[in-house]
Protein backbone atom coordinates (compact mmCIF):
# COMPACT_ATOMS: atom_id res chain seq x y z
CA UNK A 1 0.00 0.00 0.00
CA UNK A 2 2.89 2.09 0.18
CA UNK A 3 4.94 1.31 -3.14
CA UNK A 4 2.91 1.72 -5.60
CA UNK A 5 5.09 -0.27 -7.56
CA UNK A 6 3.43 -3.75 -8.36
CA UNK A 7 -0.14 -4.48 -8.25
CA UNK A 8 -3.32 -2.56 -8.96
CA UNK A 9 -4.42 -2.96 -5.41
CA UNK A 10 -1.36 -0.93 -4.61
CA UNK A 11 -1.83 1.78 -6.90
CA UNK A 12 -5.63 1.74 -5.72
CA UNK A 13 -4.25 2.71 -1.90
CA UNK A 14 -1.64 5.16 -2.81
CA UNK A 15 -4.37 7.03 -5.06
CA UNK A 16 -7.05 7.23 -2.47
CA UNK A 17 -4.16 8.14 0.50
CA UNK A 18 -5.65 7.73 3.02
CA UNK A 19 -2.97 5.97 4.51
CA UNK A 20 -0.63 8.64 5.40
CA UNK A 21 1.56 7.44 7.91
CA UNK A 22 3.23 5.45 5.36
CA UNK A 23 4.49 8.46 3.82
CA UNK A 24 8.06 8.87 2.09
CA UNK A 25 10.46 8.63 4.61
CA UNK A 26 8.64 7.46 7.31
CA UNK A 27 10.69 5.35 9.67
CA UNK A 28 9.94 2.59 10.25
CA UNK A 29 8.65 1.71 13.95
CA UNK A 30 12.07 0.48 16.61
CA UNK A 31 9.84 -1.72 18.80
CA UNK A 32 7.62 -3.95 17.15
CA UNK A 33 5.38 -3.59 20.04
CA UNK A 34 4.68 0.07 20.26
CA UNK A 35 3.07 -0.70 16.72
CA UNK A 36 0.98 -3.27 17.32
CA UNK A 37 -2.06 -1.97 16.93
CA UNK A 38 -0.90 -0.75 13.77
CA UNK A 39 -1.09 -3.89 12.10
CA UNK A 40 -4.57 -4.84 12.71
CA UNK A 41 -5.55 -1.59 11.92
CA UNK A 42 -3.34 -1.77 8.39
CA UNK A 43 -5.07 -5.23 7.52
CA UNK A 44 -8.53 -3.64 8.54
CA UNK A 45 -7.58 -0.85 6.17
CA UNK A 46 -6.65 -3.08 3.36
CA UNK A 47 -9.96 -5.23 3.31
CA UNK A 48 -11.90 -2.66 3.53
CA UNK A 49 -9.74 -0.96 0.36
CA UNK A 50 -9.97 -4.60 -1.64
CA UNK A 51 -13.67 -4.87 -0.96
CA UNK A 52 -14.64 -1.72 -2.45
CA UNK A 53 -12.70 -2.25 -5.87
CA UNK A 54 -13.19 -6.18 -5.97
CA UNK A 55 -9.93 -8.34 -6.47
CA UNK A 56 -7.23 -7.88 -7.92
CA UNK A 57 -5.98 -10.93 -7.48
CA UNK A 58 -8.46 -13.93 -7.53
CA UNK A 59 -11.73 -13.60 -7.68
CA UNK A 60 -12.13 -14.54 -4.27
CA UNK A 61 -15.45 -12.90 -4.34
CA UNK A 62 -17.02 -16.23 -6.45
CA UNK A 63 -17.42 -18.19 -3.14
CA UNK A 64 -13.65 -19.21 -2.85
CA UNK A 65 -12.72 -17.10 0.51
CA UNK A 66 -10.44 -19.33 2.90
CA UNK A 67 -12.92 -19.42 5.41
CA UNK A 68 -16.01 -20.46 2.78
CA UNK A 69 -16.88 -24.24 3.11
CA UNK A 70 -17.33 -26.12 -0.16
CA UNK A 71 -21.47 -25.95 0.70
CA UNK A 72 -20.81 -22.26 0.53
CA UNK A 73 -19.21 -21.99 -2.85
CA UNK A 74 -21.98 -24.04 -4.28
CA UNK A 75 -24.96 -22.21 -2.61
CA UNK A 76 -22.98 -19.21 -3.87
CA UNK A 77 -23.16 -20.34 -7.37
CA UNK A 78 -26.11 -22.12 -7.65
CA UNK A 79 -27.55 -18.37 -6.54
CA UNK A 80 -25.25 -15.98 -8.91
CA UNK A 81 -24.53 -18.47 -12.14
CA UNK A 82 -26.90 -18.26 -15.06
CA UNK A 83 -29.07 -20.89 -16.09
CA UNK A 84 -26.99 -22.18 -18.72
CA UNK A 85 -23.73 -22.12 -16.52
CA UNK A 86 -25.18 -23.77 -14.35
CA UNK A 87 -26.86 -26.62 -16.27
CA UNK A 88 -22.94 -26.96 -17.02
CA UNK A 89 -21.77 -26.78 -13.95
CA UNK A 90 -24.27 -29.32 -12.25
CA UNK A 91 -23.24 -31.46 -15.71
CA UNK A 92 -20.03 -31.18 -14.91
CA UNK A 93 -19.96 -32.50 -10.94
CA UNK A 94 -22.47 -35.26 -11.97
CA UNK A 95 -19.30 -36.39 -14.15
CA UNK A 96 -16.33 -35.75 -12.41
CA UNK A 97 -18.13 -36.97 -9.19
CA UNK A 98 -19.09 -40.54 -11.47
CA UNK A 99 -15.84 -40.70 -13.04
CA UNK A 100 -13.44 -39.29 -10.95
CA UNK A 101 -9.39 -40.65 -11.34
CA UNK A 102 -7.86 -40.88 -14.55
CA UNK A 103 -8.98 -42.00 -17.56
CA UNK A 104 -6.87 -41.67 -21.07
CA UNK A 105 -5.07 -38.65 -21.91
CA UNK A 106 -7.09 -36.16 -20.39
CA UNK A 107 -9.84 -37.25 -18.00
CA UNK A 108 -13.11 -35.92 -18.81
CA UNK A 109 -13.52 -34.03 -15.49
CA UNK A 110 -9.93 -32.77 -16.20
CA UNK A 111 -11.34 -31.18 -19.38
CA UNK A 112 -14.47 -29.60 -17.51
CA UNK A 113 -11.66 -28.39 -15.28
CA UNK A 114 -9.89 -26.34 -18.45
CA UNK A 115 -12.95 -25.18 -19.74
CA UNK A 116 -14.37 -23.70 -16.64
CA UNK A 117 -13.95 -19.87 -17.55
CA UNK A 118 -15.25 -20.06 -20.60
CA UNK A 119 -18.22 -21.55 -19.03
CA UNK A 120 -19.18 -20.33 -15.99
CA UNK A 121 -17.65 -16.90 -16.70
CA UNK A 122 -14.00 -15.28 -15.24
CA UNK A 123 -15.42 -14.55 -11.51
CA UNK A 124 -16.44 -17.50 -10.87
CA UNK A 125 -14.18 -19.83 -12.60
CA UNK A 126 -12.07 -20.52 -9.21
CA UNK A 127 -15.32 -21.38 -7.64
CA UNK A 128 -16.44 -23.50 -9.99
CA UNK A 129 -12.96 -25.45 -10.21
CA UNK A 130 -12.93 -26.17 -6.94
CA UNK A 131 -16.12 -27.73 -6.66
CA UNK A 132 -15.05 -29.99 -9.91
CA UNK A 133 -12.18 -31.33 -7.61
CA UNK A 134 -13.57 -31.46 -4.86
CA UNK A 135 -16.20 -33.64 -6.95
CA UNK A 136 -13.26 -36.11 -8.69
CA UNK A 137 -11.95 -36.42 -5.16
CA UNK A 138 -9.04 -35.16 -6.63
CA UNK A 139 -6.37 -36.12 -4.24
CA UNK A 140 -2.77 -34.72 -3.58
CA UNK A 141 -1.07 -36.83 -7.15
CA UNK A 142 -4.16 -35.27 -9.58
CA UNK A 143 -3.78 -31.85 -7.78
CA UNK A 144 -0.28 -32.28 -8.36
CA UNK A 145 -1.20 -33.30 -12.15
CA UNK A 146 -3.39 -30.56 -13.01
CA UNK A 147 -1.46 -27.79 -11.09
CA UNK A 148 1.85 -28.43 -13.73
CA UNK A 149 -0.63 -29.28 -16.69
CA UNK A 150 -2.85 -26.25 -15.75
CA UNK A 151 -3.30 -22.14 -16.92
CA UNK A 152 -2.82 -19.62 -14.06
CA UNK A 153 -6.32 -19.50 -13.53
CA UNK A 154 -6.27 -23.34 -12.92
CA UNK A 155 -3.54 -23.30 -10.87
CA UNK A 156 -5.16 -20.61 -8.81
CA UNK A 157 -7.89 -23.30 -8.15
CA UNK A 158 -5.49 -25.75 -7.30
CA UNK A 159 -3.99 -23.34 -4.65
CA UNK A 160 -7.51 -22.74 -3.37
CA UNK A 161 -8.65 -26.33 -3.35
CA UNK A 162 -5.45 -27.20 -1.26
CA UNK A 163 -7.19 -26.71 2.63
CA UNK A 164 -10.32 -28.62 1.52
CA UNK A 165 -8.96 -31.34 -0.34
CA UNK A 166 -5.59 -32.20 1.41
CA UNK A 167 -5.30 -32.85 4.58
CA UNK A 168 -0.99 -34.16 4.79
CA UNK A 169 1.94 -31.59 3.66
CA UNK A 170 2.18 -33.62 0.51
CA UNK A 171 0.85 -30.54 -2.19
CA UNK A 172 3.26 -28.15 -0.28
CA UNK A 173 5.80 -28.34 -3.92
CA UNK A 174 2.38 -26.41 -5.54
CA UNK A 175 2.66 -23.78 -3.24
CA UNK A 176 6.07 -23.58 -3.55
CA UNK A 177 6.10 -23.44 -6.95
CA UNK A 178 3.48 -21.03 -6.93
CA UNK A 179 5.34 -18.44 -4.34
CA UNK A 180 8.30 -18.71 -6.84
CA UNK A 181 6.43 -16.85 -9.46
CA UNK A 182 5.68 -13.06 -9.15
CA UNK A 183 2.48 -13.61 -10.60
CA UNK A 184 0.45 -11.82 -7.69
CA UNK A 185 -2.68 -13.78 -8.59
CA UNK A 186 -1.45 -16.99 -7.68
CA UNK A 187 0.81 -15.64 -5.03
CA UNK A 188 -2.69 -14.60 -3.25
CA UNK A 189 -4.00 -17.92 -3.36
CA UNK A 190 -0.61 -19.44 -2.38
CA UNK A 191 -0.77 -18.12 0.99
CA UNK A 192 -4.00 -19.46 1.97
CA UNK A 193 -5.08 -21.94 4.81
CA UNK A 194 -2.89 -24.65 3.61
CA UNK A 195 0.08 -22.52 3.68
CA UNK A 196 -0.75 -21.25 6.99
CA UNK A 197 -0.74 -25.11 7.91
CA UNK A 198 2.19 -26.86 6.55
CA UNK A 199 4.76 -24.30 5.50
CA UNK A 200 7.71 -24.56 7.78
CA UNK A 201 9.01 -20.91 9.43
CA UNK A 202 10.99 -20.18 7.09
CA UNK A 203 9.39 -20.49 3.86
CA UNK A 204 6.26 -18.81 5.87
CA UNK A 205 8.01 -15.82 6.55
CA UNK A 206 9.36 -15.36 2.83
CA UNK A 207 5.71 -16.11 1.69
CA UNK A 208 4.98 -12.96 3.81
CA UNK A 209 7.49 -10.63 2.93
CA UNK A 210 6.94 -11.35 -0.73
CA UNK A 211 3.44 -10.67 -0.63
CA UNK A 212 4.82 -7.20 0.67
CA UNK A 213 7.04 -7.14 -2.27
CA UNK A 214 4.88 -7.40 -4.78
CA UNK A 215 1.87 -5.42 -3.41
CA UNK A 216 -0.16 -8.46 -2.30
CA UNK A 217 -2.22 -7.61 0.63
CA UNK A 218 -1.21 -9.38 3.82
CA UNK A 219 -4.47 -9.54 4.93
CA UNK A 220 -4.70 -12.35 2.52
CA UNK A 221 -2.18 -14.39 4.20
CA UNK A 222 -4.12 -16.65 5.98
CA UNK A 223 -3.74 -17.11 10.01
CA UNK A 224 -1.05 -14.00 10.14
CA UNK A 225 -1.59 -12.84 13.36
CA UNK A 226 -1.87 -16.26 15.04
CA UNK A 227 1.44 -17.46 13.17
CA UNK A 228 3.24 -14.18 13.60
CA UNK A 229 2.62 -14.08 17.08
CA UNK A 230 6.09 -14.26 19.08
CA UNK A 231 7.65 -14.38 15.63
CA UNK A 232 11.14 -12.34 16.17
CA UNK A 233 12.40 -13.28 13.09
CA UNK A 234 9.44 -12.04 10.98
CA UNK A 235 9.89 -8.83 13.13
CA UNK A 236 13.38 -8.54 12.36
CA UNK A 237 13.41 -9.58 8.43
CA UNK A 238 10.11 -6.82 8.78
CA UNK A 239 12.16 -4.34 10.54
CA UNK A 240 15.34 -4.68 7.47
CA UNK A 241 12.61 -4.76 4.88
CA UNK A 242 11.97 -1.30 6.24
CA UNK A 243 15.05 -0.10 6.80
CA UNK A 244 15.95 -1.04 2.87
CA UNK A 245 12.99 1.08 1.60
CA UNK A 246 13.85 4.22 3.80
CA UNK A 247 17.53 3.63 2.91
CA UNK A 248 16.66 4.56 -0.72
CA UNK A 249 13.99 6.81 0.03
CA UNK A 250 11.11 4.55 -0.57
CA UNK A 251 7.28 4.40 1.32
CA UNK A 252 7.30 2.13 4.09
CA UNK A 253 4.52 -0.92 3.56
CA UNK A 254 2.48 -0.02 7.08
CA UNK A 255 2.57 -3.21 7.64
CA UNK A 256 6.28 -3.47 8.00
CA UNK A 257 5.65 -0.96 11.15
CA UNK A 258 3.78 -2.99 13.27
CA UNK A 259 4.15 -6.83 14.81
CA UNK A 260 2.40 -9.48 15.89
CA UNK A 261 4.73 -10.03 18.55
CA UNK B 1 -8.88 4.56 -31.99
CA UNK B 2 -9.14 0.84 -30.06
CA UNK B 3 -7.23 -1.83 -31.57
CA UNK B 4 -6.46 -5.38 -31.10
CA UNK B 5 -3.43 -6.78 -32.55
CA UNK B 6 -4.11 -10.27 -33.82
CA UNK B 7 -0.47 -11.47 -34.46
CA UNK B 8 2.34 -9.82 -32.12
CA UNK B 9 4.70 -11.76 -29.74
CA UNK B 10 4.83 -9.88 -27.10
CA UNK B 11 7.19 -12.41 -24.94
CA UNK B 12 9.83 -11.08 -27.08
CA UNK B 13 9.03 -7.57 -25.96
CA UNK B 14 9.54 -4.98 -23.25
CA UNK B 15 6.91 -3.54 -20.83
CA UNK B 16 7.68 -0.51 -22.07
CA UNK B 17 5.85 -1.78 -25.70
CA UNK B 18 3.31 -2.68 -23.43
CA UNK B 19 2.89 1.18 -21.96
CA UNK B 20 3.27 2.91 -25.62
CA UNK B 21 0.89 -0.08 -26.98
CA UNK B 22 -1.89 0.81 -24.12
CA UNK B 23 -1.27 4.57 -25.15
CA UNK B 24 -1.47 3.54 -28.81
CA UNK B 25 -4.78 2.38 -28.55
CA UNK B 26 -4.37 -1.23 -28.33
CA UNK B 27 -6.62 -3.04 -25.61
CA UNK B 28 -6.16 -6.56 -26.99
CA UNK B 29 -3.85 -9.14 -28.65
CA UNK B 30 -3.24 -12.45 -29.78
CA UNK B 31 0.36 -13.99 -29.51
CA UNK B 32 0.62 -17.00 -31.53
CA UNK B 33 3.29 -19.05 -30.95
CA UNK B 34 6.43 -19.65 -33.22
CA UNK B 35 9.89 -20.29 -32.97
CA UNK B 36 12.08 -18.31 -30.62
CA UNK B 37 15.08 -17.57 -32.80
CA UNK B 38 17.32 -20.26 -30.99
CA UNK B 39 15.69 -23.69 -32.07
CA UNK B 40 14.32 -25.91 -29.54
CA UNK B 41 15.76 -29.43 -28.85
CA UNK B 42 12.54 -31.26 -27.17
CA UNK B 43 8.65 -31.16 -26.35
CA UNK B 44 9.74 -29.99 -23.14
CA UNK B 45 10.52 -26.87 -23.84
CA UNK B 46 7.46 -26.21 -25.97
CA UNK B 47 5.61 -26.92 -23.29
CA UNK B 48 7.51 -24.22 -20.56
CA UNK B 49 6.72 -21.73 -23.70
CA UNK B 50 2.64 -23.10 -23.87
CA UNK B 51 2.90 -22.35 -20.23
CA UNK B 52 3.92 -19.06 -20.33
CA UNK B 53 1.31 -18.18 -23.11
CA UNK B 54 -1.12 -19.47 -20.71
CA UNK B 55 0.13 -17.66 -17.75
CA UNK B 56 2.71 -15.05 -16.63
CA UNK B 57 2.17 -13.51 -20.56
CA UNK B 58 -1.08 -12.67 -20.03
CA UNK B 59 -0.40 -11.83 -16.37
CA UNK B 60 2.22 -8.95 -17.88
CA UNK B 61 -0.35 -7.89 -20.53
CA UNK B 62 -3.28 -7.13 -17.78
CA UNK B 63 -1.41 -5.03 -15.58
CA UNK B 64 -0.90 -2.85 -18.87
CA UNK B 65 -4.40 -2.93 -19.50
CA UNK B 66 -4.56 -5.14 -22.19
CA UNK B 67 -6.43 -8.87 -22.57
CA UNK B 68 -4.18 -11.50 -24.12
CA UNK B 69 -5.20 -14.79 -25.96
CA UNK B 70 -2.81 -17.28 -27.34
CA UNK B 71 -2.70 -19.39 -30.54
CA UNK B 72 -1.11 -22.99 -30.02
CA UNK B 73 0.94 -24.99 -32.38
CA UNK B 74 4.13 -26.48 -33.75
CA UNK B 75 5.40 -23.79 -35.80
CA UNK B 76 6.42 -24.65 -39.65
CA UNK B 77 9.96 -24.47 -38.81
CA UNK B 78 10.38 -26.82 -36.11
CA UNK B 79 7.63 -29.03 -37.42
CA UNK B 80 10.88 -30.15 -39.63
CA UNK B 81 12.84 -31.12 -36.44
CA UNK B 82 12.17 -34.96 -35.40
CA UNK B 83 13.28 -33.70 -31.91
CA UNK B 84 10.47 -31.27 -31.84
CA UNK B 85 7.66 -33.11 -33.83
CA UNK B 86 6.05 -35.02 -30.71
CA UNK B 87 4.96 -32.21 -29.48
CA UNK B 88 2.09 -32.73 -31.57
CA UNK B 89 0.76 -35.48 -29.26
CA UNK B 90 0.64 -33.07 -26.63
CA UNK B 91 -1.45 -30.00 -28.08
CA UNK B 92 -4.93 -31.86 -27.42
CA UNK B 93 -4.39 -30.83 -23.96
CA UNK B 94 -3.68 -27.33 -24.50
CA UNK B 95 -6.16 -26.80 -27.14
CA UNK B 96 -9.04 -26.91 -24.78
CA UNK B 97 -7.54 -24.47 -22.01
CA UNK B 98 -9.45 -20.99 -21.87
CA UNK B 99 -7.22 -18.47 -23.32
CA UNK B 100 -6.53 -20.28 -26.71
CA UNK B 101 -8.47 -18.96 -29.51
CA UNK B 102 -7.05 -20.39 -32.82
CA UNK B 103 -4.33 -23.18 -33.75
CA UNK B 104 -1.65 -21.38 -35.34
CA UNK B 105 0.79 -20.77 -36.39
CA UNK B 106 0.87 -23.40 -38.59
CA UNK B 107 1.93 -23.75 -42.72
CA UNK B 108 4.66 -23.97 -44.55
CA UNK B 109 8.25 -22.49 -44.25
CA UNK B 110 10.23 -24.55 -46.83
CA UNK B 111 7.33 -26.68 -47.93
CA UNK B 112 8.72 -30.27 -46.72
CA UNK B 113 6.90 -33.29 -46.54
CA UNK B 114 7.12 -33.04 -42.74
CA UNK B 115 5.39 -29.69 -43.15
CA UNK B 116 2.75 -31.30 -45.16
CA UNK B 117 2.36 -33.56 -42.45
CA UNK B 118 2.33 -31.20 -39.63
CA UNK B 119 -0.39 -28.80 -41.44
CA UNK B 120 -2.57 -31.41 -42.09
CA UNK B 121 -2.92 -32.78 -38.64
CA UNK B 122 -3.16 -29.23 -36.84
CA UNK B 123 -6.11 -28.07 -39.27
CA UNK B 124 -7.35 -31.57 -38.40
CA UNK B 125 -6.85 -30.69 -34.65
CA UNK B 126 -8.20 -27.23 -34.94
CA UNK B 127 -11.79 -28.93 -36.82
CA UNK B 128 -11.46 -31.57 -33.87
CA UNK B 129 -11.43 -28.88 -30.89
CA UNK B 130 -13.84 -26.53 -32.34
CA UNK B 131 -11.05 -23.70 -33.06
CA UNK B 132 -10.37 -21.78 -36.17
CA UNK B 133 -6.93 -22.14 -37.35
CA UNK B 134 -4.14 -19.18 -38.11
CA UNK B 135 -1.84 -20.33 -41.41
CA UNK B 136 1.48 -18.73 -41.68
CA UNK B 137 2.30 -18.23 -45.31
CA UNK B 138 6.04 -18.37 -45.98
CA UNK B 139 8.43 -15.37 -47.01
CA UNK B 140 10.18 -17.18 -49.58
CA UNK B 141 8.28 -18.18 -52.90
CA UNK B 142 5.55 -17.25 -51.59
CA UNK B 143 2.76 -17.41 -54.32
CA UNK B 144 3.60 -21.07 -54.67
CA UNK B 145 3.36 -21.41 -51.22
CA UNK B 146 -0.16 -19.80 -50.72
CA UNK B 147 -1.53 -21.91 -53.27
CA UNK B 148 -0.04 -25.02 -51.50
CA UNK B 149 -1.88 -23.68 -48.29
CA UNK B 150 -5.44 -23.00 -49.90
CA UNK B 151 -5.09 -26.69 -51.00
CA UNK B 152 -4.54 -27.99 -47.65
CA UNK B 153 -6.90 -26.35 -46.55
CA UNK B 154 -9.29 -27.18 -48.82
CA UNK B 155 -8.62 -31.14 -48.29
CA UNK B 156 -9.06 -29.81 -44.53
CA UNK B 157 -12.12 -30.38 -42.33
CA UNK B 158 -12.08 -26.72 -41.42
CA UNK B 159 -14.16 -24.55 -43.58
CA UNK B 160 -11.96 -21.73 -45.14
CA UNK B 161 -14.38 -19.05 -43.12
CA UNK B 162 -12.46 -20.63 -40.34
CA UNK B 163 -8.69 -19.97 -41.68
CA UNK B 164 -6.95 -16.74 -41.42
CA UNK B 165 -4.04 -17.21 -43.87
CA UNK B 166 -1.54 -14.89 -42.65
CA UNK B 167 1.46 -12.51 -43.94
CA UNK B 168 -0.30 -11.50 -47.45
CA UNK B 169 1.24 -9.22 -49.60
CA UNK B 170 0.38 -8.21 -53.34
CA UNK B 171 0.91 -11.28 -55.13
CA UNK B 172 -1.43 -13.35 -52.50
CA UNK B 173 -4.12 -11.33 -51.69
CA UNK B 174 -6.40 -11.73 -54.92
CA UNK B 175 -6.11 -15.52 -54.80
CA UNK B 176 -6.60 -15.76 -50.57
CA UNK B 177 -9.53 -13.29 -51.32
CA UNK B 178 -11.16 -15.77 -53.34
CA UNK B 179 -10.35 -18.47 -51.36
CA UNK B 180 -13.17 -17.41 -48.42
CA UNK B 181 -10.05 -16.99 -46.28
CA UNK B 182 -9.80 -14.34 -43.60
CA UNK B 183 -7.07 -11.93 -44.59
CA UNK B 184 -3.91 -10.83 -42.60
CA UNK B 185 -1.48 -8.54 -43.10
CA UNK B 186 2.21 -7.96 -41.19
CA UNK B 187 3.39 -4.60 -41.08
CA UNK B 188 7.16 -3.76 -40.30
CA UNK B 189 8.96 -1.31 -40.92
CA UNK B 190 10.96 -3.43 -43.44
CA UNK B 191 9.92 -6.51 -44.68
CA UNK B 192 6.66 -7.82 -45.35
CA UNK B 193 4.00 -4.99 -45.94
CA UNK B 194 4.08 -1.46 -45.08
CA UNK B 195 1.56 1.13 -44.20
CA UNK B 196 1.02 2.70 -47.85
CA UNK B 197 0.94 -0.27 -49.01
CA UNK B 198 -1.65 -1.36 -46.64
CA UNK B 199 -3.69 1.52 -47.38
CA UNK B 200 -3.75 0.70 -51.41
CA UNK B 201 -4.55 -2.99 -50.62
CA UNK B 202 -7.46 -1.83 -48.32
CA UNK B 203 -8.78 0.63 -51.12
CA UNK B 204 -8.45 -2.07 -53.79
CA UNK B 205 -9.75 -5.01 -51.97
CA UNK B 206 -12.13 -3.44 -49.26
CA UNK B 207 -12.08 -3.70 -45.77
CA UNK B 208 -14.10 -7.29 -45.47
CA UNK B 209 -12.34 -9.91 -43.20
CA UNK B 210 -9.17 -8.14 -43.29
CA UNK B 211 -6.75 -7.94 -40.10
CA UNK B 212 -4.03 -6.13 -39.90
CA UNK B 213 -1.16 -7.28 -36.98
CA UNK B 214 2.69 -5.78 -36.12
CA UNK B 215 3.90 -9.61 -36.12
CA UNK B 216 6.48 -7.73 -33.92
CA UNK B 217 8.87 -10.29 -31.92
CA UNK B 218 12.32 -10.09 -31.47
CA UNK B 219 13.73 -9.42 -34.91
CA UNK B 220 13.45 -5.67 -36.55
CA UNK B 221 9.60 -5.10 -35.74
CA UNK B 222 7.20 -2.12 -34.53
CA UNK B 223 4.27 -3.17 -32.31
CA UNK B 224 2.58 0.54 -32.98
CA UNK B 225 2.29 -0.63 -36.74
CA UNK B 226 -1.31 -1.16 -36.43
CA UNK B 227 -1.96 2.14 -35.01
CA UNK B 228 0.09 3.55 -37.88
CA UNK B 229 -1.78 1.85 -40.69
CA UNK B 230 -5.02 3.23 -38.73
CA UNK B 231 -3.67 6.56 -39.02
CA UNK B 232 -2.55 6.19 -42.39
CA UNK B 233 -6.00 4.84 -43.17
CA UNK B 234 -7.74 8.12 -41.61
CA UNK B 235 -5.46 10.23 -43.35
CA UNK B 236 -6.34 8.94 -46.75
CA UNK B 237 -9.87 9.02 -46.08
CA UNK B 238 -11.08 5.85 -44.49
CA UNK B 239 -13.42 6.64 -42.26
CA UNK B 240 -13.08 6.32 -38.60
CA UNK B 241 -15.93 2.93 -39.07
CA UNK B 242 -13.38 1.53 -41.50
CA UNK B 243 -10.64 2.15 -39.25
CA UNK B 244 -12.47 -0.10 -35.96
CA UNK B 245 -13.39 -2.86 -38.60
CA UNK B 246 -10.07 -3.38 -39.66
CA UNK B 247 -8.46 -3.05 -36.10
CA UNK B 248 -11.23 -3.90 -33.84
CA UNK B 249 -14.43 -5.72 -35.40
CA UNK B 250 -12.79 -8.66 -37.67
CA UNK B 251 -9.99 -9.47 -35.11
CA UNK B 252 -12.65 -10.05 -32.83
CA UNK B 253 -14.73 -11.63 -35.44
CA UNK B 254 -12.51 -14.28 -36.28
CA UNK B 255 -10.95 -15.12 -32.98
CA UNK B 256 -14.74 -14.99 -31.29
CA UNK B 257 -15.24 -18.61 -33.83
CA UNK B 258 -13.00 -19.86 -30.93
CA UNK B 259 -16.25 -18.90 -28.51
CA UNK B 260 -13.13 -18.60 -25.83
CA UNK B 261 -12.32 -14.77 -26.17
CA UNK B 262 -12.27 -13.02 -23.23
CA UNK B 263 -12.09 -9.06 -23.83
CA UNK B 264 -12.66 -8.09 -20.36
CA UNK B 265 -9.09 -7.78 -18.44
CA UNK B 266 -9.47 -9.80 -15.80
CA UNK B 267 -7.46 -8.68 -12.19
CA UNK B 268 -6.93 -5.58 -12.85
CA UNK B 269 -10.15 -4.20 -11.69
CA UNK B 270 -8.82 -2.04 -9.64
CA UNK B 271 -6.81 -0.34 -11.97
CA UNK B 272 -8.93 0.02 -14.38
CA UNK B 273 -12.25 0.70 -11.93
CA UNK B 274 -14.31 -2.26 -14.52
CA UNK B 275 -13.73 -0.41 -17.36
CA UNK B 276 -14.38 -2.83 -19.76
CA UNK B 277 -12.91 -3.65 -23.15
CA UNK B 278 -15.94 -4.50 -24.61
CA UNK B 279 -17.69 -1.24 -23.79
CA UNK B 280 -17.08 1.13 -26.84
CA UNK B 281 -14.26 3.00 -27.14
CA UNK B 282 -11.79 2.93 -24.48
CA UNK B 283 -11.03 5.93 -22.47
CA UNK B 284 -8.12 7.91 -23.06
CA UNK B 285 -4.90 6.62 -22.72
CA UNK B 286 -3.94 6.54 -19.33
CA UNK B 287 -1.49 8.65 -17.18
CA UNK B 288 2.01 6.61 -16.70
CA UNK B 289 0.35 5.54 -13.49
CA UNK B 290 1.22 7.95 -10.42
CA UNK B 291 3.95 9.99 -12.02
CA UNK B 292 7.32 10.65 -13.88
CA UNK B 293 8.87 8.46 -10.40
CA UNK B 294 6.27 5.36 -11.00
CA UNK B 295 8.38 2.11 -11.36
CA UNK B 296 7.40 -0.96 -13.22
CA UNK B 297 4.34 -2.17 -12.60
CA UNK B 298 5.25 -5.94 -12.97
CA UNK B 299 7.10 -7.24 -10.03
CA UNK B 300 11.01 -7.02 -11.39
CA UNK B 301 12.32 -7.96 -8.26
CA UNK B 302 13.46 -11.38 -8.65
CA UNK B 303 13.74 -12.04 -12.13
Amino acid sequence: MTHSRTTPAARTDSTQGTHDDQDRGNAPAQDAQDHAHTGSRAAEDTHSTHSTHGTHTGQSPSGTAPTSSLDDVRRHLTAHLDPAALTWLEHALDEAAAHPGVHGPISVWELRLAEAGRRCGAVYADAARVLILDAARAGTDALTRVYFQGTADERRAVLHALHHLVSGPGALPLVEDALRTNDTRLLTAAVGPYAARHLDPHDWRHAVLKCLFTGVPVDHVADLPRRARGDGELARMLGDYATERTAAGRTVPRTCTASWT
Amino acid sequence: MRIFDPHIHMTSRTTDDYEAMYAAGVRAVVEPSFWLGQPRTSPASFRDYFDSLLGWEPFRAAQYGIAHHCTIALNPKEANDPRCVPVLDELPRYLVKDNVVAVGEVGYDSMTPAEDTALAAQLQLAADHGLPALVHTPHRDKLAGLRRTLDVVRESALPPERVLVDHLNETTVKEAKDSGCWLGFSVYPDTKMDEERMVAILRAYGTEQVLVNSAADWGKSDPLKTRKVGDLMLAEGFGEDDVDQVLWRNPVAFYRLSGRLSLDVTGTQATHEGNSILRGVPKDPREPETGPAAPARVPATEA
